[in-house]
């Protein structure tokens, strides 16, 4: 909301200056967002008249002007079209800034003819838009007078923001009310005029109630319609509103002053009488604003015999709309309602100041008195006289008187304030107060739609004193305990153990491509937004893998030889909660490690034993499965599980999706549903009880071959099963490819006994019985020499 | 007798003209080895008198001792030298890179939840979660946001396809709706926080179409206004480690806050900022939970992650949080820390 401290000042007496308005208005909740001063720049600009304009002799479309400045006459080359001899412009001197360009004027020569300033259009001064004319200022203004003050651009513009429940704020009169009530100033009181009508309206008026619950309206005939007089235009030139005819003026003029949306329709334009109804589905209106609309059911419109010629509240169609030949007017005041008409501005896609203000609420009461007011002002600037007042309906009833107990300022607002103090800011701000000290009971203000409840008022109460009048207050009793439930505390140690890895998190869209979505399984109908930003964020993510994919690809065409990444975040099966899992998803790409190229450290490709050694810095134990959705390589990815539930996948990313991802290989990738691992149940924090043996451990290495295709981990569970009491740890040192289908595994069995030393006879007997296991459960033979 | 003293003198010289540990063992076998000459004259004294054996012996003893002592200070003093000749060759060039020790870095945004996450837990504060995709009904109708109100437009919903039961479906616009779904859940005194995902269809310099919220919720028969300034105050202080720092409330407007307000910090010593907005629970809110609105009260905020996160790290282009930049993210990232 656009207003000018001036405009303020038609409504509210102070004394107080600008900062102190702005810094109020900012305390009442009315944020200022921009003030401006337009002047300071434009103040070199002033009012000349061209006294001669000849043609350029070496250039057809230029003019060369004979300029009186006021003081001086000067020469001045001007290519506008418009320029002619008597005509009174603005000019720029050289020295000063273009406020377009933020370029310095010099003296110039044009074609070989001198040039001693410049003749300005709206577009360079900022005014307005671009044109191919120079501003054409009205014969009557003095010359070297500066242009902007005498335009009344040396205004203070302050714009603010309204929340949506401040519709009475959308009117400058009511911004000063709030100030007032803070006793930065006084509030002026509105002129009450009531003009009796000198014939009846010959507009007859039907008023469909659902359509519109209080409507009224008057003919004034013997107008003059035409240019609006110089201090109307300034004032809405100065907000940014384009001057267009006196009538449409004074409509504007109402609904930035008074919150008061009005239409006029040009009287002789109309079939027959105004009828207020509910539109049919199909109806068409061509706007004000030249485009053709199609309404839908149940919009409220306003017809005559030839159909529909207006958008209730929102706007007027274009033939009945006021041009200079209007004569005679029918002027509308209504109430329309707030939720009718923000549908149908919806609906339509229509932004007009009347819906911005009917759907956040008009004042009802303000019907009567604004179409009594906006008729003086049409007597007064286009004159002719006004007909009897039609109207019908009523506006609608006040609520029910609210019971407040001024003592609610501090148990729920944490305000001490006397009730006295309570009373006078209420009655300042329009309410109704009645009763007790204790237990009052409030009626609002016609203007205030947004209260309804005792913390209404006390908000009124608060904003109105300020709050920074609230004093602090800090919480003594803190319950005890870890702000994060386990499951979520998992969730940030799972980062952190990631990171550890080399690993950089990642934060990616929840949505992405429906072509990448089809390449990770897919998405339910369910998941597909209605109304996407883009086709690129379409659809739910089913994995976290395309996003992170696609930021390999970023990184990797950034140059990039190794790349490492996880995100820990939702990914979506269905629209409900469970539907959404929490995941930790990785990829690696490229070489190993992750700064390849250190002098003492090999670089070889990534492989799945990074991406199974990340799964398993988060999870240990479990079973692994050989097998692993699509995405995957199929022989080169297992999932783990834990009973029958899926914990995680990890694997080589299947050629295929590189190839659709433009990827380098290799790459792999981990997915781990991180909330499905069970929450230890454990009250202590003790670790289990170690008792270190004494004696001696023996190591004892052995060579398997085993056929290819046995996995290598079943030898190893082999190894330990063979004596679960002595055999305390066997690891892997190495891994050979036979050929044949052959391959040797080379282990390391420790051998260690908890009461005494292992004798040569136990050392034997139980190398014999891993031996023995390990032919049971895999085939698996000693490699000759072996042992 | 001459010759012992003749032997004494020239080993002697011997052992100080030894050059290393080898040649010193030389000596000493020459000399005290099995067939070394002070050895063999050990051994000549059996074929003696008595009287001469007597002296003799006494006398090869003493060499002997001084021998062996001789050699022994020498291979000590060789020793030495051999370890700090060692020690010169040995040198390495310690100007070299060390090993990879890489660590990877935590997301600011994850790292800014975990400290906010914190200082609410220090207050007392409790994490709660709810779904990214939202029934209308927690995310706009029980947050007391009439149908068809401005309020609802201003939000920019994405949708998805209605439910079977015919409820909107939308990807949630704030985290509000999850003080709908613990007030259902629990009965007060409540005191949570809420961070999360958060979805509006705006994608230009200042917002993008996923972003992050932080809600704050505390019912219970006697926190007011004045509570709500002092955890924010505190909360802001410890989070932007200033114990100073000037905050500013002003009124505001949210549907399901009654008194509602906006908080702005005092930046740099420049100007104010806003960061966050909050007020005291509507009372239709706590009634659309079953929580009767004239025995309860409390308040609620809500502020977004990215924000103070810019503010606290001078993070400038808000975009850049979701562009994977490894550069980006190896510079604004955070060093993971042990949590167990």
């Amino acid at each position: 909301m656009k207003f000018t401290f001036s405009w303020l000042k038609d409504h509210l007496e102070t004394q107080a200056p600008l900062e102190a308005i702005l810094d109020q208005l900012n305390a009442l909740g009315l944020v200022v967002d921009k003030v401006e001063n337009k002047a300071k720049a434009l103040e070199p600009f002033t009012i000349c008249e061209i006294v001669e304009a000849e043609k350029h002799p070496n250039a057809d479309r230029l003019k060369v002007c004979r300029v009186n400045t006021g003081n001086e006459i000067i020469q001045v080359v001007c290519g506008a079209p418009n320029a002619h001899k008597g005509m009174k412009a603005v000019l720029a001197r050289p020295g000063v800034v273009i406020p377009s360009t933020q370029q310095v004027l010099k003296v110039g020569k044009v074609r070989d003819v001198e040039s001693f300033g410049m003749m300005c259009s709206a577009q360079e001064l900022l005014l307005g838009e671009a044109s191919d004319g120079i501003i054409e200022v009205d014969p009557s203004a003095p010359l070297g007078e500066s242009y902007a003050k005498w335009a009344g651009l040396d205004e203070i513009l302050i714009d603010i923001d309204i929340t949506p429940n401040r519709g009475d704020c959308l009117g400058v009169y009511g911004i000063a009310r709030d100030l007032a009530a803070t006793g930065i100033g006084t509030l002026k009181p509105l002129k009450q005029s009531v003009i009796k009508g000198s014939f009846p309206c010959p507009v007859s008026l039907t008023v469909d109630h659902d359509a519109c619950p209080y409507f009224t309206g008057r003919v004034i005939r013997g107008v003059k319609n035409g240019p609006s007089p110089e201090w109307l235009q300034k004032k809405l030139q100065a907000i940014g509103l384009k001057s267009i005819s006196t009538l449409v003026d004074i409509t504007n003029y109402f609904t930035y002053d008074r919150a008061r949306p009005l239409h006029v329709f040009d009287a002789d334009k109309l079939k027959g009488g105004l009828k207020v109804r509910l539109s049919h589905p199909g109806e068409t209106l061509i706007a004000l604003d030249g485009k053709t609309y199609t309404l839908s059911e149940d919009m409220a419109v306003i017809e005559d015999e030839s159909g529909v010629i207006s958008l209730a509240g929102i706007m007027g169609g274009q033939s009945t709309g006021c041009d200079d030949s209007t004569h005679t007017v029918f002027l509308e005041s209504a109430f329309f309602d707030p939720i009718r008409t923000a549908m149908t501005g919806r609906n339509l896609g229509i932004i007009s100041d009347s819906r911005f203000r009917f759907e956040r609420g008009v004042d009802p009461e303000s019907t009567l008195p604004g179409l009594e007011a906006a008729t003086q002002m049409i007597l007064d600037l286009c004159g002719g006289e006004a007909s009897d007042v039609v109207s019908v309906g009523s506006p609608p009833e006040r609520g029910k008187p609210i019971i407040f107990h001024p003592s609610r300022c501090e148990s729920l607002g944490g305000m001490q304030i006397t009730p006295v103090r309570t009373t006078q800011i209420l009655k300042t701000l329009g309410f109704e107060v009645k009763g007790s000290e204790e237990k009052l009971e409030v009626i609002s203000p016609s203007w205030r739609f947004d209260i309804e409840h005792e913390a209404d008022l006390v908000e009124e109460v608060l904003r109105v004193e300020g709050y920074d009048k609230i004093a602090s207050l800090s919480y003594g009793v803190r319950p005890e305990g870890k702000p994060l439930p386990p499951l979520q505390e998992r969730r940030f140690v799972v980062r952190d153990k990631l990171a550890g890895r080399g690993l950089m998190e990642v934060v990616t869209w929840s949505f992405m491509a429906q072509k990448d979505a089809d390449l990770f399984g897919g998405v339910p109908e369910s998941l597909v937004l209605m109304n996407p930003i883009s086709q690129e964020l379409e659809v739910m993510r089913p994995s976290l893998l395309p996003n992170l994919l696609k930021t390999v690809l970023l990184n990797q065409n950034r140059g990039m030889e190794s790349i490492g990444l996880f995100e820990v975040g939702p990914q979506y099966s269905a629209p409900t909660s469970e539907g959404q899992q929490m995941m930790a998803t990785g990829v690696r790409a490229g070489v190993f490690p992750i700064f390849p190229g250190n002098w003492c450290e090999k670089k070889r490709p990534v492989d799945i034993y990074d991406a199974k050694a990340d799964v398993c810095t988060i999870m240990l134990g479990g079973t692994w499965e050989s097998t692993a959705p699509s995405w995957y390589h199929p022989g080169r990815s297992a999932t783990l599980k834990l009973g029958s539930q899926v914990m995680g996948y990890f694997g080589e990313i299947h050629p295929r999706i590189l190839k659709a991802f433009d990827l380098k290989g290799p790459v792999v990738g981990f997915e781990i549903f991180v909330d499905r691992w069970p929450i230890s149940k454990k009250k202590t924090t003790a670790k289990s009880h170690l008792i270190l043996s004494p004696y001696q451990a023996v190591e004892r290495d052995f060579a398997f071959v085993i056929d290819q295709a046995v996995p290598a981990n079943n030898l190893l569970v082999a190894v330990t099963k063979a004596d679960p009491v002595l055999v305390v740890g066997v690891t892997l040192f190495d891994v050979f490819e036979m050929g044949d289908g052959k391959k040797s595994l080379g282990i390391r069995a420790s051998l260690q006994s908890k009461d005494h030393t292992l004798t040569d006879e136990e050392i034997q007997a139980v190398s014999q019985k891993i031996i023995s296991s390990v032919a049971q459960a895999t085939g698996g033979v000693l490699r000759a020499g072996g042992e | 007798m001459e010759i012992i003293s003749q032997l004494k003198h020239k080993t002697l010289e011997g052992v100080q003209k030894l050059t290393s540990l080898q040649e010193l063992d030389e000596l000493r076998v020459a000399i005290l080895g099995k067939k070394g000459s002070l050895t063999l004259l050990m051994k000549e004294l059996s074929t003696k008198s008595p009287e001469e054996r007597r002296l003799m012996g006494a006398e090869l003893n003493v060499v002997k001792d001084a021998l062996i002592d001789a050699l022994e200070l020498r291979k000590s003093q060789l020793e030495e030298a051999d370890l700090t000749t060692r020690l010169v060759r040995e040198a390495l060039d310690v100007s070299l890179p060390p090993r990879s020790f890489f660590k990877g870095k935590i997301h600011p945004l994850s790292s800014v939840m975990d400290q906010a996450i914190h200082i609410f837990g220090q207050m007392g504060f409790k994490v709660a979660e709810g779904p990214d995709i939202e029934e209308d009904f927690y995310n706009f109708t029980a947050l007391n946001f009439p149908p068809e109100h401005p309020a609802r437009q201003e939000h920019d919903t994405f949708y998805l396809p209605p439910g079977p039961d015919k409820q909107p479906l939308v990807l949630r616009t704030h985290t509000s709706p999850v003080q709908i779904r613990t007030m259902l859940q629990e009965k007060p005194p409540i005191r949570i926080i809420a961070p999360g995902r958060t979805y509006r269809s705006d994608y230009d310099a200042t917002h993008t179409p996923m972003f992050h919220q932080i809600e704050g919720l505390v019912v219970d028969t006697h926190t007011h206004m004045g509570h709500l300034k002092g955890c924010l105050e505190e909360f802001c202080r410890l989070f932007f480690e200033d114990p100073s720092l000037k905050l500013r409330f002003r009124p505001g407007y949210f549907p399901f806050t009654e008194p509602s307000a906006e908080v702005d910090i005092w930046w740099k010593d420049s100007s104010w900022l806003e960061i966050l907005g909050c007020g005291m629970v509507h009372p239709n809110v706590l009634r659309n939970c079953d929580i009767d609105p004239d025995v309860y009260q409390g308040f609620a905020f809500g502020m977004g992650i990215e924000r103070i996160a810019m503010l606290k790290y001078g993070i400038e282009d808000l975009r850049l949080f979701f562009d994977s930049d490894i550069r980006w993210l190896t510079h604004y990232g955070f060093e993971p820390e042990a949590r167990e």
